[in-house]
């Protein structure tokens, strides 16, 4: 039996994806494509896409198969698996039973809120129309056409938005010391130097949604004042870079970056930086340092960089994740952001689930949730029903949190004082 | 090669006249940085050759000596630490006969070098082969995957 309307296949191309062999389940999927197009139908009306990373990373390759609107998630796909697929489910409307997800990859969503990873497995991260598609870029043209700088930065402020890098600093505050710092000339630098082993969230939101990572440090640029942007980013995630190198040349050609942006008397652009292997130059001077071109060493602070950075100039520094948070935040409303969290941390938080536990991936949070519920519910607990005995957090610069503590919120305020080195 | 050295030096005016970048560049090109390349381009912008060597050893991308035609990244960050990356590179290094102390083979087909942390934890240990990511490695598979390419 022949399915009516529209067949899109998405395949996981994040690195994990493509370690797993996600290259080889898309051009399996396009040659069976190819072959069954005897039926046009198949061929007019079944489109391939790799999309970025959607977290299960453990459960690669994963594929989504959508059928007028109705999707099928298949796990642990390799290329071999590929033609009964296209046979059974896209030809007869069959789905194969057996390679479906089961249960537990709903419990690992369940419980997640997603803001920043929203759109990462479902947009083509090489392509700006499928950002565009979902909305992107509609906060930045409102921003231009309704706000002024001081408002948009007021509307950052009212969110309690804070900088996802770990220190927690109120990003409108930020933003409003550097706007308000004298001189012509300041800096926006996006801070992907993610050097904690056992972290890749920021990794994962460039590769899986870059133009989300763009459009905010361009509402960042409006609000501040500034032509000029960087993305500091490690050479070790070579994906990352070859992809935030396409959405910013697609973000040019469609008047987002350059001159006259939106043909508005506003003009802000945005270089690469690539990173040379130096932990260090996480730590924002080491990381002007090293921009600048030498050695990546930290200074003392103050002056800080929004009084004195890059080049001696006004700049602002923020985390990918921060970012990324931005056109949520306009599009939504700072209401709609402060309903997620608590008190003081707002918002949701992206974490990397890694180690003995049985679901491990890329995870997105509301911040105060009970690091039990973190390892538990969404984790799936221990590997092999193992009892746990403590949890690293932030990396071997972070600590660890024994197991008499996992009722703790996970928020700016609990972990600090419950977490020593 | 002359001219490899004049586009390089071309981008570097283009790029704000960055240290770093032009290392970078110079390390694409020649997989290295030669020592008479850095005399070459110390001469031409007027840096001293100290500068050049001051970044180059601070970071770890950049290497003093050739490398290898065939480059083995194993990542030790953390989680690949504690599945066993090290063990991985034990095989490796008795494989390709490294004599310890060094990370290229003599007859310069392979190098094995490590990295702190690629950020594909999820489907640790990692190993890079020539760029392209394996993950879940195994020695036995990591052992096979070496053959191919000797």
């Amino acid at each position: 039996m022949m399915q009516e309307g529209n067949i899109v296949i998405k395949v996981c191309m994040g690195t994990g994806g493509i370690a797993a062999g996600g290259p080889g389940v898309v051009s399996a999927f396009r040659e069976e494509v190819q072959a069954a197009g005897i039926n046009a139908f198949v061929e007019n009306n079944c489109s391939v896409h790799n999309v970025g990373c959607r977290g299960f990373c453990a459960r690669d390759v994963l594929v989504d198969v959508i059928i007028d609107g109705e999707k099928t998630t298949y796990e642990y796909i390799k290329p071999d698996m590929v033609p009964r697929i296209v046979q059974e489910h896209i030809l007869q409307g069959q789905a194969v039973g057996d390679w479906v997800v089961k249960e537990d990859y709903h419990t690992f969503h369940e419980k997640q809120v997603k803001v920043v990873l929203s759109d990462c497995g479902e947009v083509d991260p090489e392509d700006i129309g499928s950002y565009v598609n979902r909305g992107g870029y509609e906060a930045l043209k409102t921003v231009l056409t309704t706000m002024t700088p001081e408002e948009t930065i007021e509307l950052i402020k009212a969110s309690g938005l804070r900088g996802r890098g770990g220190a927690g600093f109120p990003t409108g505050l930020k933003w409003e010391f550097a706007g308000k710092a004298p001189g012509e000339l300041k800096y926006l630098i996006c801070n992907a130097d993610e050097g904690d082993p056992g972290a890749f969230m920021d990794r994962s939101v460039i590769e899986g949604n870059p133009h989300s990572v763009i459009e905010g440090m361009i509402i960042g640029a409006y609000a501040i004042g500034t032509l000029k942007g960087y993305v500091y980013i490690r050479a070790e995630y070579p994906l990352a870079v070859e992809r935030l190198k396409i959405a910013l040349d697609q973000a040019r050609q469609s008047c987002f970056l350059g001159k006259k942006i939106q043909d508005r008397d506003f003009e802000f652009d945005i270089k690469i930086k690539l990173g040379a292997g130096a932990f260090v130059c996480g730590e924002e001077t080491a990381l002007m340092a090293s921009i600048e071109g030498n050695r990546g060493m930290p200074r003392a602070k103050p002056p800080f960089p929004a009084q004195k950075g890059l080049w001696g100039k006004p700049t602002v520094i923020n985390n990918v994740e921060t970012l990324a948070n931005i056109a949520h935040i306009i599009r939504n409303g700072a209401d709609w952001f402060t309903q997620f969290g608590t008190e003081k941390s707002k918002g949701t938080k992206v974490f990397a689930l890694t180690g003995k536990v049985k679901n491990s991936g890329l995870i997105e949070v509301p911040l105060g949730i009970a690091l039990r519920e973190i390892v538990y519910d969404i984790g799936g607990g221990i590997e092999g029903d193992r009892k746990l005995k403590a949890v690293q957090t932030g990396g071997p610069s972070g600590g660890c949190i024994t197991a008499g503590m996992m009722d703790i919120a996970v928020d700016y305020e609990s972990l600090a004082p419950a977490v020593w080195l | 090669m002359h001219d490899t050295r004049e586009k390089i030096l071309k981008a570097y005016h283009e790029n704000e006249g960055n240290v770093i970048s032009l290392l970078q560049d110079i390390e694409e090109s020649f997989g290295y940085l030669p020592e008479d390349a850095i005399y070459w381009f110390s001469e031409q912008l007027d840096i001293p050759p100290s500068r050049f060597y001051g970044i180059a050893t601070f970071y770890a991308q950049f290497h003093l000596k050739p490398r290898g035609e065939n480059i083995i990244t194993a990542c030790c960050g953390t989680a690949c630490h504690v599945k066993g990356s090290e063990r991985l590179i034990n095989s490796l290094m008795r494989e390709l006969h490294i004599p310890s102390g060094e990370d290229t083979s003599d007859d310069k087909k392979f190098t094995v070098e490590k990295v702190n942390c690629v950020g594909a934890c999820s489907i640790a240990p990692v190993v890079i082969i020539n760029r392209e990511v394996h993950g879940k490695m195994t020695a036995d598979r990591l052992m096979k995957e070496i053959r191919k390419i000797k």
